[in-house]
């Protein structure tokens, strides 16, 4: 039998499969990658744009490389695509399972609309064509997680066709050597997803879940190598790629794999492999035997998807009984690229931060709720945001949802920061306190550990004077121009005044008493 | 036959007692094909593969007949998954004919050769739906469902003398009903009069959620008016359905009916369906096809019958799949998989959806030409013994016995089955109403006026009520009764 191992179509029954061609007319082209918002970290994927490997061993041509992906996504939504039943992560086992979801004979799927509302947002946010009409297949082939034997898909007519997303490379080391690049998509189609798999080794058996409501992303990559100018190579499959830092990895070692293969006078077979993480590199998948023939098939319980805009609404339609695409593009959110321009417009952000900021969800909004109770400049907000912030959160392998410092503290904190009330140190101090303690504000754990500048300048004018006295070597070594002299008796003063003061104002102490 | 005999009287008298006011139907014993699902009621397509098999939810046309009252006596016995045209082909073995006991038959053939065994010679009642058909030609249920892919409910429904409705496709919830061919099934309706079909028809109709292909529109419940004049319909008689295999005594009735029609002042006209000579092919390839995909499910994983065999799941698989399904339904998907093969589909399936286009436009066109019905043959001959029928393998015999009702499936349309009169042998005969679509109720309508003309008698089974133990063995099983 030689059904793919783990379903190459997402879990959950609401998943749009989107493809994307990355540059080439190879294949099925790839797709596009689209976030689940319940899941952290699954910032859009990096497409692979068409690479050239240069092999310059024996004077060979270039080889040329072509990558397609097809990306699954789970919808959100309450319920599954094609019956009434749940969706809900972390359920026990087959227990979200209605009579069609088991394929009880003379079940019917019915349609959910709101599978259909997001795939259409996903079209018009990828600039795809949305198909006024699109169809829907079966797709079939036995597979214990495959109930009814076949899956229904959207083979012949999808949802939405030839998108476009653009994105950036690091084009080198520095961040702000950032280059723009467009991937096209091919087209977006709903489609229905298969169980879970559980091998038991132990007792030679699996078992399967039929809940199908776990929210994972899930890549195939189509990759095949050729020289420029020539026809393109036979391609192979990889399947089943979680992460984005896996997918760049299996792309790049399989594409060496190819080359190394072809230049040693062997033939690449049209198969599918998986990435094995351990040995970092493709394997050629067991249970394969030969071509799949999917057998496909007009869907006949599903009528032809139709949607409409507002000129060709029928008169009098029912709003519960259609989809209208320009409402929908109305209510869309701002695309990244939209956001990320009216931050470096409104704030004069630098663009690599933009990209830092959509990158980590959630982090945006964070960013924003701090702006808005702060008096602090924007740039240190963004400043603080995403190396302190963001850096503790890193660290503990946190969400932004699940981080112990809230908005409105860090706001409060960058305020006291911005009256000078406390030093920048001290606030890094503070920042720590507020992350591992929870409850207190910037405000009480200054005081408690009584972290305010000193707001008297006398006293401080006092300490100064007192160092300068204490170390008259030092002042020697000012006087002479030694510039690291005035860093040490900063130092002194602080340590005197156990780091209340604003080491700023130390120095202009000093230089005006050692010009006086 | 398969069917639990109720003592009626005493059911009624409990639920009057009861004070329950259930509906339409209210106290109706109904009998229902047994590929519809039951809840808590074993469903088994006539099929190893779900032997044993107790669904947890109705169909919604049981539901809605359960909801107006009606008690479901029992499941009826089928072709195999519904694939056949006598209902000899089912694991719980063949139906046989009621009119096979029938007075009316019998006297005919006391000409016959003695020593033959009195019941060695019975009679299939058509399929696929002959256990629904013979439940109410024996009287023991008012209704039955039955089911209609490319006949399965007419046909039947002729040989057994009962009226056979085909609804139009998309008028009544397929949820439930186990599917042969998707895109051709329907709930069938067997009655013993079309007023009986029509106050079915009223409450099985409308739009189910749970069923894409149902179409919005309401549906208001039906009250068939009683015509009287019939001047003003235009009654076509398609050409391509003079069939060389038809018998002359169907011929015969078909040719005194439309004289009928005609002496009481409606017009009737030869028309044509020029597509007809292919649509027997299309229908197989198309039928098969769904049929492969559809029998996928069935892989002794979720329910139904699993193998013993556990080596690998393949081998299972396998197994299952050849111990569960009969060589017909077999055969069907090995066909239908065959013509779904990517080289293939072209070729085959694709062009059959073309074809099945042009048969259902030559319906469009001759109902746009005016007509308002067809009038054609249901079946060829009357029912045959089942030692004949089995003389065929069931391939032959569907694409013979198909031949007037399946065009009527490729186009969704509407159609009935009404019994016309005995033939030389005491048999039914029953002619086929043609209409448009979801002009359901126009042609009841007519059809309900032809049985006024034509008087079919009743079946005469007394001799066979008094003789009940030398017969139906099946009875010892026992009679379920409802007392309470």
């Amino acid at each position: 039998m030689a059904a793919p191992m783990l379903r190459w179509c997402c879990l959950g029954r609401r998943w749009v499969l989107a493809c994307v061609d990355s540059g080439s007319r190879h294949g099925r082209g790839a797709a596009i990658g689209f976030t689940s918002s319940r899941k952290r970290g699954q910032s859009s994927v990096a497409q692979q744009p068409l690479i050239t490997a240069q092999k310059s061993r024996k004077g060979e041509h270039k080889w040329a490389a072509v990558v397609g992906l097809e990306i699954h996504a789970q919808i959100s939504s309450n319920s599954k695509l094609f019956s009434g039943s749940q969706v809900r992560f972390a359920a026990p086992p087959n227990s979200l399972v209605s009579f069609f979801d088991a394929s009880l004979p003379g079940t019917l799927p019915v349609l959910n609309r709101r599978c259909v509302e997001a795939a259409v947002m996903t079209g018009l946010a990828l600039s795809c064509r949305i198909n006024k009409k699109s169809l829907f297949d079966r797709k079939h082939y036995f597979y214990a997680d495959l109930p009814a034997g076949y899956q229904i898909t959207q083979q012949r007519l999808p949802i939405a066709v030839n998108g476009s997303l653009a994105y950036s490379v690091c084009a080198g080391k520095k961040p702000s050597q950032v280059i723009s690049k467009t991937v096209r998509i091919k087209q977006i189609q709903l489609e229905q997803d298969s169980g879970k798999s559980l091998h038991d080794e132990l007792r030679s058996q699996t078992l399967i879940d039929l809940n199908r409501a776990e929210g994972q992303l899930r890549v195939d990559a189509n990759i095949s190598v050729h020289h420029p100018g020539e026809p393109l190579g036979v391609r192979t499959e990889v399947k089943n790629l979680n992460s984005a830092r896996f997918l760049a990895k299996a792309i790049d070692s399989e594409i060496e794999r190819q080359i190394h293969e072809l230049e040693n006078g062997r033939e690449i077979l049209n198969e599918t492999r998986s990435f094995d993480y351990k040995l970092g590199c493709t394997m050629p998948m067991r249970d394969k035997e030969g071509k799949q023939d999917y057998r496909f098939m007009p869907e006949p319980n599903l009528p032809p998807l139709l949607l409409y805009d507002t000129a060709s609404l029928p008169p009098g339609a029912d709003p519960q009984q259609v989809i209208n695409i320009d409402w929908i593009r109305e209510r869309l959110p701002d695309l990244p690229s939209e956001t990320r321009e009216k931050l470096i417009q409104q704030y004069g952000m630098l663009p690599e931060h933009s990209f830092a900021l959509l990158n980590e969800v959630g982090l945006l909004e964070f960013f924003q709720n701090v702006i808005k109770e702060t008096r602090a400049e924007p740039k240190k907000v963004t400043s603080w945001v995403l190396n302190i912030f963001l850096g503790f959160l890193k660290q503990q392998n946190l969400a932004v949802n699940e981080s112990p410092v809230t908005p409105t503290a860090l706001a409060e904190l960058l305020n006291l920061l911005d009256r000078k009330a406390i030093s920048s140190s001290a606030a890094k101090q503070v920042f720590e306190e507020l992350w591992r303690s929870k409850g207190k504000t910037p405000s009480q754990i200054v005081s408690e550990k009584q972290l305010e500048l000193m707001q008297d300048e006398e006293a401080l004018e006092r300490v100064c004077h007192t160092v300068m006295e204490g170390h008259p070597q030092v002042v020697m070594d000012m006087k002479r121009g030694n510039s690291r002299a005035i860093n040490k008796l900063i130092g002194l003063v602080r340590k005197a005044t156990l780091s209340r003061a604003d080491p700023t104002v130390i120095k202009e102490i000093l230089e005006k008493k050692l010009s006086s | 036959m398969c069917l639990y005999i109720l003592h009626i009287a005493p059911v009624l008298f409990w639920l009057f007692n009861a004070g329950h006011s259930l509906g339409d139907l209210d106290g109706i014993p109904i009998a229902v094909k047994d590929n519809f699902s039951t809840s808590g009621i074993e469903t088994t397509c006539a099929s190893n593969m779900l032997k044993g098999c107790v669904p947890p939810y109705n169909a919604t046309v049981v539901q809605k007949l359960l909801d107006q009252g009606a008690i479901l006596m029992g499941k009826t016995n089928l072709d195999e998954f519904a694939m056949g045209s006598g209902s000899t082909d089912g694991v719980f073995g063949p139906v046989k004919n009621p009119w096979s006991y029938s007075k009316q038959y019998r006297e005919k053939r006391k000409q016959k050769p003695h020593g033959e065994k009195e019941d060695s010679n019975w009679l299939i009642t058509g399929g696929s739906s002959g256990g629904s058909a013979a439940a109410v030609a024996a009287f023991t249920c008012f209704a039955a469902l039955g089911s209609d892919t490319g006949g399965s409910t007419r046909n039947p429904a002729a040989h057994c003398g009962v009226v056979g409705f085909k609804p139009s496709y998309g008028l009544v919830s397929r949820h439930g009903l186990i599917p042969l061919v998707n895109s051709m099934d329907v709930p069938g309706i067997l009655t013993r009069c079309v007023d009986d079909a029509a106050l079915v028809l009223g409450v099985l109709a409308g739009h189910d959620p749970k069923d894409s292909t149902t179409v919005q529109d309401p549906v208001k419940p039906f009250t068939l008016p009683t015509l009287t004049d019939v001047s003003k319909l235009c009654i076509g008689i398609p050409k391509e359905y003079l069939a060389p295999e038809l018998s002359s005594e169907v011929r015969s009735f078909w040719s005194k009916a439309a004289d009928l029609f005609e002496s009481e002042g409606a017009k009737v006209i030869e028309v044509s369906l020029p597509h007809t000579s292919y649509s027997i092919v299309c229908y197989h390839v198309l039928c098969t096809s769904e049929v492969a995909s559809n029998m996928a499910r069935f892989d002794g994983l979720e329910y139904g019958h699993r193998c013993d065999i556990d080596v690998s799941t393949e081998a299972m698989y396998a197994a299952t799949r050849r111990e569960g399904f009969n060589d017909v339904v077999r055969g069907r998907i090995l066909s239908g998989n065959f013509f779904l093969l990517k080289e293939n589909y072209e070729n085959y399936f694709i062009k059959a959806q073309k074809v099945r286009r042009l048969i259902a436009n030559d319906f469009v066109n001759v109902f746009n030409s005016g007509v308002d019905v067809l009038l054609t043959p249901t079946t060829l001959s009357e029912a045959v013994p089942y030692l004949e029928f089995i003389k065929e393998d069931n391939r032959t015999r569907s694409a013979q016995d198909d031949i007037f009702t399946q065009a009527v499936n490729m186009a969704g349309l509407p159609a009935v089955s009404v019994p016309v009169a005995l033939s030389n042998q005491g048999l039914p005969i029953g002619l086929q109403f043609i209409g448009r679509a979801f002009r359901d109720q126009q042609l009841l309508t007519i059809a309900k006026w032809f049985e006024k003309q034509v008087q079919f008698p009743v079946i005469q089974l007394q001799e066979l009520m008094d003789d009940c133990s030398s017969v139906f063995e099946i009875e010892k099983l026992g009679s379920v009764s409802l007392k309470q």
